[in-house]
């Protein structure tokens, strides 16, 4: 993703249009021009950078080139074009039957069957960026406030804030207790908004955690939901990474605890979902909204006429998804592909004495490097990723642009690249702390 | 919950839906007509979908099975374009979306496809665009009859205000640079004064079917420069033109207005009417801005295209000869149904506003309204839902500011359907005359019906337009569905 420079406009636009909120002049997209200039390729360019910093999941994509292959009607652009003229005008805001079908058992198989999801709360959008901004517009004014555990996903800033106008006031989290949330820092958080006069409408949580590479434990879960109950606010729980837990008992979704209490207090909580990552179709920009509160699904099913998933892939994924042979195949086999890896970058890590948090889940791992900074700080930071990006050749993210307290702490993808390349970034890493050591 | 732990935005009721209007929608649903199944259902008129050209693409679809990354033809790309999700969109699809917008300007004018910016559907565009514009609590110019989607998209969640220009019959609802003029001057005065961003035109025009007159289209590109306000032409239905006079796009004009600020000017474009697309949420902002252009680029994160679909696309809308054959045949199959409406209805006595674009006409039927009166617009209305079985919209769902105008669209059903339709409403026209005829005594009855058939003599020469998307049902509100004004908001202004 190239960044822009941007003009200077003879014409006054919108307020929106000139703020910075979309977030983009962040050292976590300055990386990218770095990688764009020189990407690291295994024969022609063996020396370039390697992207380090791009949260995708490529370990799995034979299973679905091998279901396409083995199941045409999969598509109706294929030969016969059969139903083509239907899905083309098929343009219902609700969504197609089939395809919300298909996300709701996907999201219950995924959860073991912990939670059941009923297809008349999902709501369709293109991406899980439009469902997390959309949710906002629903839930806030502009000026409000949600509250996000740190370190968090650098979009956010341009997904909760930018068109919306609704801050996010932070929930410190630290390494004393591997980040979790914990109940002081949640009434902290809220005092600091009310101290800001912001009122605060909810508390978003991703959950396997970005960067963490985590779950939230169930009793921390349990913990914010008496919180936003005390409060009466909402609770977004993004659970994008759910699939891509590597041991299905370790991932609690707040989706299981509603049900376990026969969905008291449901109406403030709502999910968000994608399939960016757990399927790796970032390209296809399906997302969803699954929401416990009637007003909030019919509202954002309105809204998602801005951002609808179109039809042709809504199709294709209602096919694929509602073969559960397949999808439980799928599941296990890419956790068990994710853990290998994990469990690669991990021990290679270690080897060159680099330590990471104990992580469960995602496409990424958090790692330590604060005892390798020049400086105990933001400033740096930055410098050794300077270090990390020009010399070693490694785009990782800088903790400062996940918004983290701590300095020192890097957020290192493994998923989005072949076996060999990650070898070659773990040997780079090795030499550079031998290096250092002489 | 309580109700108000929502925002203002998620309880207004900017989305539109809750309007008086649901009646023609949930009739059809209810009822909808099926040529051997239900024969005596309700005929869809309301829904502005082109229908009439799915038997080529479908031949193509067939004919490229590469196109598709899910065929083992095309799997080899599925990795490749399943993990593409830069807001850029595929090179190629971006030129091929510029090269289809040269050919519907019959070759005009040059598109730049670093210019062309995704966005869910034309809704997503025009809420962008607004977005990048304009400020909560700006205001842009929007000429009336216009789509009545543009409540929601425009402000909704952008906080945008519109300021309707209203076009009259007097002059065929034509737009006058005097209309605007006065519209932005009165914006000015009062205790609260619009700060006005910009000018939305749709051309060509929904619900009108019309096309722009050059002199009209750069009186009003001059109009912006002079008072350094945004210029948004909406142009959909560009391919949908099926006779002279051709479209002449802004971008043709902007090259003949002297001085003309190009900073000012800005396309949106779509897939869903040209191409029958709708399905698959192809909205495009194409700016002559630089800096509208990074911004709507970022803003489109929010609506991309699938790239599973960009890829389909970019290789359909390259195939130039696929692409010359289905311009041409569409606008041929929309002038047979075009004429066969118009030309129906006319021998009836029902006249239709002269158009040359659109999926739909724009009809008269103020000689059929008991007075001239919003009340007697929405009866009339009902009695052609209910007793003919036609679901067409009202014109003041437009936001017309005459009653007695209704958009007919014709590109969403098969010749038998036309058929039906046109029988039903020269029996409901038949019915009425004899209606009119009983009620009166001799001489005063006479003399109505002779004042009716000569009112619409004097329109036989107008020809009518397309379809369009009026009233939706709630539960089935669609992307497009145009949401009626209830006469009591539009008042106000």
């Amino acid at each position: 993703m190239a960044i822009e420079i941007n003009p200077v406009p003879s014409v006054q636009l919108s307020k929106v249009a000139d703020s910075e909120k979309h977030g983009e002049n962040s050292p976590y997209f300055a990386g990218w021009k770095a990688y764009d200039e020189d990407p690291y390729n295994e024969m022609t360019n063996p020396s370039g950078v390697i992207q380090m910093g791009l949260a995708e999941n490529q370990v799995s994509f034979d299973m679905l080139e091998d279901y396409l292959e083995k199941h045409p009607e999969a598509s109706i652009w294929g030969k016969g074009a059969p139903g083509f003229k239907e899905n083309a005008l098929f343009q219902d805001y609700h969504g197609l039957l089939s395809f919300r079908k298909a996300m709701a058992s996907f999201m219950e198989q995924i959860r073991g069957g912990r939670a059941r999801f009923d297809p008349e709360r999902v709501v369709l959008t293109a991406g899980a960026t439009a469902a997390n901004e959309l949710l906002t517009f629903i839930l806030a004014d502009p000026g409000d406030a949600l509250l996000v555990p740190t370190p968090y996903y650098p979009g956010f800033d341009r997904d909760l804030r930018w068109r919306t106008g609704v801050r996010i006031v932070p929930i410190h989290c630290n390494s004393s207790n591997n980040f979790q949330i914990t109940p002081q820092a949640l009434e902290a958080a809220y005092e600091n908004a009310e101290s800001m006069n912001l009122r605060v409408r909810g508390v978003l949580i991703t959950n396997p955690s970005n960067p963490l590479g985590a779950t939230v434990q169930r009793a921390v879960l349990e913990e914010i939901l008496g919180f936003v109950t005390r409060k009466n606010i909402h609770l977004i729980s993004d659970e994008i990474y759910s699939g891509s837990v590597f041991s299905s008992s370790e991932f609690v979704s707040v989706a299981e605890i509603l049900e376990s209490r026969d969905y008291k207090e449901c109406e403030r909580v709502h999910i968000v979902y994608s399939l960016s990552k757990d399927l790796g179709l970032p390209g296809f920009r399906v997302g969803t909204i699954y929401s416990y509160n009637d007003k909030v699904v019919t509202t954002a099913r309105r809204m998602s006429s801005f951002t609808l998933i179109s039809s042709q892939t809504q199709h294709l994924l209602a096919s694929m998804l509602s073969n559960k042979e397949f999808t439980s195949r799928y599941i296990e086999t890419n956790r068990a592909r994710l853990k290998k890896r994990y469990d690669m970058i991990i021990q290679g890590l270690k080897r060159a004495g680099i330590k990471c948090l104990r992580g469960n889940a995602g496409l990424f791992c958090w790692m330590n490097l604060s005892p390798l900074l020049q400086k105990p700080d933001r400033e740096g930071e930055l410098d050794l990723w300077k270090t990390m990006l020009h010399e070693l050749k490694l785009n990782i993210s800088p903790g400062s642009s996940c918004h983290c307290s701590e300095p020192g702490w890097f957020r290192v993808c493994f998923a989005n690249m072949s076996e060999q390349t990650l070898e070659v970034a773990l040997a780079r890493i090795h030499n550079y702390m031998d290096q250092r050591k002489r | 919950m309580p109700y108000q732990l929502l925002s203002k935005i998620a309880t207004s009721d900017r989305h539109g839906e809750n309007s008086p209007y649901f009646d023609g929608w949930k009739a059809y649903d209810k009822n909808p007509f099926h040529p051997t199944l239900n024969p005596d259902g309700v005929i869809q008129m309301g829904l502005a979908e082109n229908q009439l050209c799915f038997d080529l693409v479908e031949e193509w679809v067939r004919k490229n099975p590469e196109a598709s990354i899910c065929t083992s033809d095309g799997v080899p790309k599925f990795k490749d374009v399943a993990i593409f999700q830069d807001y850029h969109g595929l090179p190629e699809f971006r030129q091929a979306v510029a090269k289809l917008m040269e050919r519907a300007r019959g070759g005009k004018v040059k598109y730049d496809p670093d210019r062309v910016v995704m966005s869910g559907g034309a809704t997503g565009a025009n809420e962008t665009i607004m977005f990048c514009l304009a400020d909560p609590g700006d205001a842009f110019l929007v000429p009336s009859p216009y789509y009545p989607a543009f409540a929601r998209d425009l402000r909704w969640r952008t906080g945008v205000e519109m300021i309707p220009v209203h076009c009259k019959s007097s002059n065929n609802f034509q737009i006058t640079i005097e209309a605007m003029e006065a519209a932005y001057e009165k914006a000015q005065q009062g205790p609260n004064p619009s700060n006005i961003k910009g000018l939305i035109i749709t051309n060509p025009s929904n619900p009108l079917g019309t096309t722009l007159d050059r002199e009209t289209l750069k009186g009003l590109v001059r109009f912006v420069c002079e008072k350094n306000i945004h210029l948004v032409c909406d142009e959909i239905y560009s391919a949908t033109v099926f006779k002279p006079p051709h479209l002449v796009s802004v971008s043709e004009v902007m090259e003949e207005v002297g001085g003309c600020n190009r900073d000012l000017i800005h396309v949106v474009y779509s897939l869903s009417k040209d191409m029958g697309l709708p399905g698959l949420r192809v909205g495009i902002i194409y700016s002559y801005n630089d800096a509208v252009v990074s911004c709507a680029r970022k803003m489109s994160s929010f609506g991309l295209v699938s790239s599973q679909t960009q890829h389909l696309l970019a290789s359909m809308l390259s195939d130039e000869e696929f692409i010359g054959q289905f311009i041409r045949e569409s606008s041929k199959r929309l002038a047979k149904r075009h004429t066969l409406f118009t030309k129906g209805l006319a021998q009836m006595g029902i006249s239709c506003l002269d158009s040359n674009a659109g999926l739909f006409f724009w009809m008269d039927l103020r000689p059929l309204l008991k007075e001239q009166t919003f009340e007697a617009e929405m009866q009339l209305w009902r009695v052609i839902i209910n007793d003919v079985k036609l679901n067409v919209s009202p014109g003041s769902s437009f936001c017309c500011t005459e009653p007695g105008f209704f958009r007919v669209c014709f590109a969403d059903m098969d010749d038998h359907t036309v058929e039906v339709a046109l029988n039903r409403i020269r029996a409901f026209v038949l019915r009425e005359e004899q209606c009119v005829h009983n009620k009166n005594q001799a001489g005063t009855t006479l003399k109505k019906r002779r004042n009716w058939q000569n009112n619409v003599n004097l329109r036989l020469s107008f020809s009518s337009r397309g379809y369009d998307e009026s009233i939706q049902s709630p539960h089935k509100m669609s992307p497009h569905s145009p949401i009626p004004q209830s006469p009591l908001v539009q008042a106000k202004t």
